[in-house]
């Protein structure tokens, strides 16, 4: 499966570039309207050994049956709970972690298939920044030396991948002749996360995973990052998957917002439709934890009780039904469908409530209005909102 | 942070490279340069025994038996047979030295790659290998070594293949552990997300952090293979007489001890003052090495 919707690649970019959208990407080989990245029924379940030979005593569901796209150019926010399998996600998207089930199409190639794209190849067009920013650089190696090895690794020479190490440095707002050959643990945490970025940087990526990328560092280190990721998507023409569980992060920088609870997507959409109405019980129960700077908005009572369940043994039907204040028969049965997550600007909700034809008794009609700190009421929330970052 | 610093001060503020920064720290730790410098001395001394003894340690005089110290020339004395202890302890060091830097070589190459394809690959490969190991630590080390020369018979091949088998468990393990743990750190998912193979992984990013841990616990292994070594020769396994060997020698005098106990003590003080120099020097090389201290 290769192409798809390529045939008409060279007109689509023609017929951009009169709409005054950017100028198509050399590396652009599906054509403005072919999404970056599909993910198809992506499925990861990890053995949980025990015993005295280490058998297989149960699976976690970390990452059950997701299917979505990314636009070209777009940032796709990824939130939920900790341990709802966004990081299993990302590293499935890289394939890092061999996926159970499911397929990548990466701009139109199918990966891993004979026709399709390498995996080498993919990992070229797809890398990622990680959370920890210590632990993800080589406390032996220099700076220039860990951005220099994905280059080394794809056949550079010596001299080439350190000059282009110097150049990504100053890329990333670090002076070379400064930091080049520092070690990381002379480095603070934002510098060292911008050399993670940097190194990510390094071969020239097509889409950026930020696997929390900016939620260990200090909140005024934190906007310089964030305005430093805005820069460097314009400049370099990226594609960015931001996983984070900071909300309003999330909002501030993402087109679209994609919502999992328990290795499922619950929810899918532009975020600013997420955020002023969130659809799936779920969804609002997460806005709901959210603090406010304004005290008058204090969070009366817990938005959600109980932790999630065990992914080992998810609950039947819904999986979100055991927690949830609406929940009835039918959520313990039937299992809420997405519809079409891969439709790209539609806004779509995995609750039986939004599915007119489900046996539930608000079916068609799910509560509305914004709980707490994203209340779509009063214009107050938008007065006090900051410019958007990473928005295409 | 101005940017018209002069390059001279940008270069001043450039840190230099691992290793320089490893002979920096070593260059002021004057502890283990003093023992370093004793080891260096020593292994000259044995490589370069024929110019620095007068005398054939393999001639024996029964006139002259278990002489104090300056004997009629014999700087350190003579043993049972009459021979001298100057030449026997340095021709021995060729022979105990050798036993104690190469069992922990070879196992330190065999053990080592193990443990790092152990803990790099898991699985079953780390539980085939691991499991294996830990059969050999069912067995004190002494009675496995022991056991092993006396099994294919004494003599030196035999007695390094003995030590070595004891020291590649410990140092199979510490191997695993310490790559283990590296594997688990993000950098190296970082290196694989390049697209890199699992070699160059190993070699570039698993490697750089596993030797160092690696290497000083071998170091410190060379004390105790010196000694075992000895243990072996004492009990008539290891090196077999004539040959001078340190722990061969210990054997032989010890009958003598209430004689001339001065002479008989030579043997173990060298064994001593050589293991003891390892692990001073590996204790200082541990310290060079932590590039974070």
């Amino acid at each position: 499966m290769s192409h798809i919707d390529g045939s008409n690649a060279a007109s689509h970019a023609r017929a951009a570039r009169l709409a005054g959208e950017p100028a198509a990407d050399p590396r652009d080989r599906g054509g403005l309207r072919q999404p970056l990245l599909i993910a198809r029924g992506l499925r990861k379940r990890f053995a949980v050994r025990g015993g005295l030979f280490g058998r297989t005593m149960a699976h976690v569901h970390a990452v059950d049956g997701v299917s979505f796209s990314i636009a070209k150019g777009e940032t796709l926010g990824v939130v939920g709970e900790s341990g709802c399998g966004k990081s299993t996600l990302a590293r499935l998207l890289m394939r890092l972690v061999e996926p159970d089930a499911g397929e990548l199409i990466f701009d139109g190639e199918a990966v891993g298939e004979r026709t399709g794209l390498t995996l080498g190849e993919l990992r070229k067009n797809v890398q990622m920044v990680f959370q920890d920013s210590s632990a993800s650089l080589n406390p032996r190696m220099s700076v220039a030396e860990s951005i220099a090895y994905g280059m080394r690794v794809h056949g550079a020479t010596r001299d080439a991948a350190r000059q282009t190490a110097h150049t990504l440095l100053e890329q990333v707002g670090l002076r070379a002749a400064l930091f080049a050959a520092r070690y990381p643990h002379e480095l603070s945490g934002g510098q060292k996360q911008r050399v993670n970025i940097a190194r990510a940087l390094a071969l020239n990526p097509r889409l950026l995973i930020l696997d929390e990328a900016v939620s260990a560092l200090d909140k005024s280190v934190e906007a310089q990052v964030l305005m430093l990721l805005r820069a460097l998507k314009a400049q370099l023409n990226l594609t960015y998957l931001f996983i984070s569980h900071d909300l309003h992060v999330v909002r501030y920088v993402s087109d679209r917002v994609l919502v999992m609870y328990l290795g499922e997507i619950v929810e899918i959409g532009p975020a600013d439709d997420v955020y002023r109405n969130p659809g799936h019980p779920y969804t609002r129960a997460l806005f709901g934890c959210q603090l406010d700077t304004d005290p008058r908005r204090r969070i009366a009572e817990a938005p959600l009780a109980g932790d999630p369940p065990n992914p080992v043994d998810p609950p039947p039907g819904c999986r979100f039904h055991p927690r949830c204040p609406y929940a009835e028969h039918v959520c313990t049965t039937r299992v809420p469908s997405l519809g079409d997550a891969l439709a790209a600007p539609l806004h779509a909700v995995a609750c039986h409530m939004h599915d007119a034809a489900s046996a539930h008794t608000r079916a068609g009609d799910p509560p509305a209005g914004m709980p707490h700190a994203f209340r779509a009421d009063g214009d107050a929330s938008d007065a006090r909102r900051p410019p958007d970052l990473l928005r295409s | 942070m101005s940017a018209a610093l002069p390059s001279a001060a940008l270069r001043a503020v450039a840190p230099p490279g691992y290793l320089h920064a490893i002979a920096r720290r070593l260059r002021h730790d004057y502890v283990t340069l003093s023992f370093a410098a004793l080891l260096v001395l020593t292994v000259l001394a044995a490589c370069c025994a024929p110019l620095v003894a007068h005398y054939d340690p393999y001639a024996t005089g029964l006139l002259g038996r278990l002489k104090p110290p300056g004997w009629q020339g014999h700087l350190l004395g003579t043993d049972d047979l009459g021979r001298d202890m100057f030449a026997r302890l340095l021709y021995g060091a060729r022979m105990s030295l050798a036993m104690g830097v190469a069992p922990v070589a070879l196992a330190l190459a065999i053990g080592g790659t193990l443990g790092v394809l152990a803990g790099f690959y898991g699985g079953a490969l780390n539980m085939a290998i691991m499991r294996t190991m830990d059969v050999f630590y069912a067995f004190p080390s002494v009675l496995l070594a022991v056991a092993i020369s006396g099994t294919i018979g004494g003599g030196v091949a035999s007695g390094l293949l003995a030590l070595t088998l004891v020291f590649i468990p410990s140092l199979c393990r510490i191997a695993e552990t310490a790559t283990s743990q590296v594997r688990a750190l993000d950098f190296v998912e970082a290196a694989q997300a390049t697209g890199a193979s699992s070699l160059s992984v190993i070699v570039a990013h698993v490697l750089g952090n596993v030797l160092p841990a690696l290497f000083v616990f071998a170091s410190s292994l060379i004390s105790v293979s010196v000694l075992l070594a000895a243990g072996l020769s004492f009990l008539g396994l290891g090196v077999q007489p004539p040959t001078p060997d340190w722990g061969q020698m210990l054997a032989g005098l010890r009958q003598a001890i209430y004689l001339q106990p001065l002479v008989c003590a030579l043997p173990g003080l060298a064994i001593c003052i050589v293991s003891f120099s390892f692990n001073m020097v590996s204790d200082g090389l541990r310290h060079a090495m932590d590039i974070r201290a």
